[in-house]
């Protein structure tokens, strides 16, 4: 059984805590989260916009206590897009703040400052016994593909990740990351598995709120992208006084060597540690540890399978790699493997396609005492701030604008050559508007013409440089 | 140029905003005043002055208005 359906069992203990201080305990949250659930009634499909805010994460609860499926989308989602969902997934219900825009429905129950619509919409499918959650694969590019999560995905991965975390009763977690985005959900769903506290805040890590409620609610933890720990380098992490951090955690891309060597000094000399992980929405949300007794000797690497996980590498043949510091695809076996995608409402009855098996499509090696390193990439993505950008996807997308347009770059850098000059604004204000990709994350440059190889095939070598 | 233009600019070329938004500007008022876009304009203006801020500076820089008076902590007439 899903461990939510059982979290009443820690009564007052506190569940979630407000930006403004506020309590809200287990029993509370509960009542709360069923009134939602038994507005919505029987089982169906739901849209969520997610924030860091109690009625955001009530709702949650609420459906998956009452088995009602919910796709969890960023609140900052283009109206396009939402239409664009809404059209292809019909959902019954959508579980949003007031004002949201792109929604349209009768208003049929209120909690806080969130509302549930009912969107009347045509329900033309059904939905498989075992799912219980769709998340978006990054957002960034506004792709309708969600992930089918199941019962037994969440329950699985919650479970591995509060065993090798050693998630406590005592914890508490402020949030970092977006609770639509897997890492950010799954700090959720770890702490109240265990009857920990949850410090929800929509401030950032440049905000002074963020401090001041991490160091009043005496946080024990968070979580961070690559980027994360840019911040906290410039903010100079080491010289701060945040004695309730008991460890901080990392996944989201690869966080270089000397930067993961930067911070294991700084947590050991605070008496914290440093959790390195690696994760995908399709894995549910962590696949690989590090634990932080190897923190040092094995720095740079992603650590190990989680409790429960295997991973291995196999060549371009298909063929398993047994010889250390040989580079394969890594592969990863283990209950959280998610069901598969779904590219419209009529994927939703799919049964498990991945079988418990993912092709990470990342590119790794394991050394001769059994860590792995990632190296590279199958496929043409980077990650920007912790969030996939499939480059084939976005170079489809501009192209359609009417942009000629070639995609590169590295993490947290996509460079974008276009071939006029005159479309830079268009082409910023595209990606700002329709996609979840920073102004910061990306360059805009220009080249006379985009280099093809005979079949007409980009030469993304020949960019380089340029 | 003054250093009230090498001000205005980190913020026009670190941003991408137009100038005459500047006076307006706060911390996550627009799209790219986000996290990232805070971290390249604290740096922008950390090279165009040669000045290292305090950490409580950089969180508490939420507007246009309001850094002008952090550059006159570093000492930068503007």
């Amino acid at each position: 059984m899903l461990f939510y359906k059982e979290i009443e069992k820690y009564g007052d203990a506190s569940a979630l805590i407000t930006e403004k201080g506020t309590v809200i305990s287990y029993q509370e949250l509960v009542a709360r989260a069923d009134q939602i659930g038994k507005a919505a009634g029987q089982r169906c499909l739901v849209f969520s916009i997610c924030k860091n805010v109690e009625e955001s994460v009530i709702g949650y609860v609420g459906f998956l206590r009452n088995d009602i499926v919910p796709v969890l989308l960023s609140p900052d989602i283009h109206a396009e897009l939402l239409a664009d969902l809404l059209n292809s997934y019909h959902p019954s219900y959508v579980w949003a703040p007031a004002g949201q825009a792109g929604i349209a429905g009768t208003v049929i129950y209120r909690d806080g400052n969130y509302e549930l619509y009912r969107t009347g919409m045509v329900v033309d499918y059904s939905l498989d016994s075992e799912l219980a959650l769709l998340l978006t694969t990054s957002g960034s590019t506004g792709s309708p593909k969600l992930v089918r999560q199941s019962w037994n995905n969440i329950q699985s991965n919650t479970e591995s990740i509060v065993e090798y975390l050693g998630i406590a009763q005592t914890d508490r977690a402020i949030t970092t990351l977006p609770m639509n985005y897997t890492y950010g959900l799954s700090i959720i769903n770890s702490h109240l598995c265990q009857g920990a506290t949850i410090i929800l805040t929509e401030a950032t890590l440049l905000d002074k709120t963020f401090w001041a409620l991490l160091k009043s609610q005496k946080a024990t933890t968070f979580g961070g992208v690559p980027y994360t720990y840019e911040m906290l380098k410039k903010l100079r992490f080491e010289r701060m006084d945040v004695p309730s951090l008991r460890y901080i955690t990392q996944a989201g891309g690869k966080l270089v060597k000397e930067m993961a060597e930067e911070f294991n000094q700084i947590c050991l000399k605070k008496d914290m540690q440093l959790i390195i992980m690696y994760g995908q929405t399709e894995a549910t949300a962590r696949m690989a540890y590090l634990p932080w007794k190897d923190a040092q000797r094995k720095a740079g690497s992603i650590g190990i399978a989680i409790p429960g996980g295997e991973l291995s590498l196999i060549d371009t043949e298909g063929n398993g790699i047994d010889e250390p510091e040989v580079v394969g695809e890594m592969l990863y076996r283990g209950a959280n493997v998610t069901l598969g995608y779904a590219e419209s409402r009529h994927d939703l009855n799919k049964p498990d396609e991945n079988k418990g098996v993912l092709h990470t499509g990342d590119m790794a090696k394991r050394d001769k005492d059994g860590f792995y390193y990632v190296v590279g990439r199958k496929k043409r993505f980077l990650k920007l701030f912790g969030n996939r950008v499939n480059l084939d996807e976005l170079e489809n997308l501009l192209k359609k604008e009417g942009i000629e347009n070639a995609c590169t770059g590295q993490d947290d850098h996509l460079k974008i050559y276009i071939t006029h000059m005159e479309q830079e604004k268009e082409t910023i204000d595209y990606l700002v508007s329709h996609t979840a990709i920073s102004r910061g994350g990306f360059e805009v440059r220009h080249i006379a013409e985009i280099p093809r190889n005979e079949s007409g095939k980009i030469l993304y070598s020949a960019l380089e440089g340029k | 140029m003054t250093n009230l233009e090498k001000y205005n600019q980190a913020f026009i070329t670190a941003l991408g905003v137009e100038e005459n938004m500047l006076a307006a500007l706060e911390y996550q008022s627009v799209p790219q005043w986000d996290s990232v876009g805070h971290m390249q304009l604290i740096a922008a203006l950390e090279d165009e002055f040669d000045i290292m801020f305090d950490t409580d500076d950089i969180i508490d820089f939420s507007s246009y208005e309001r850094g002008k008076e952090f550059m006159k902590k570093y000492e930068v007439d503007l």
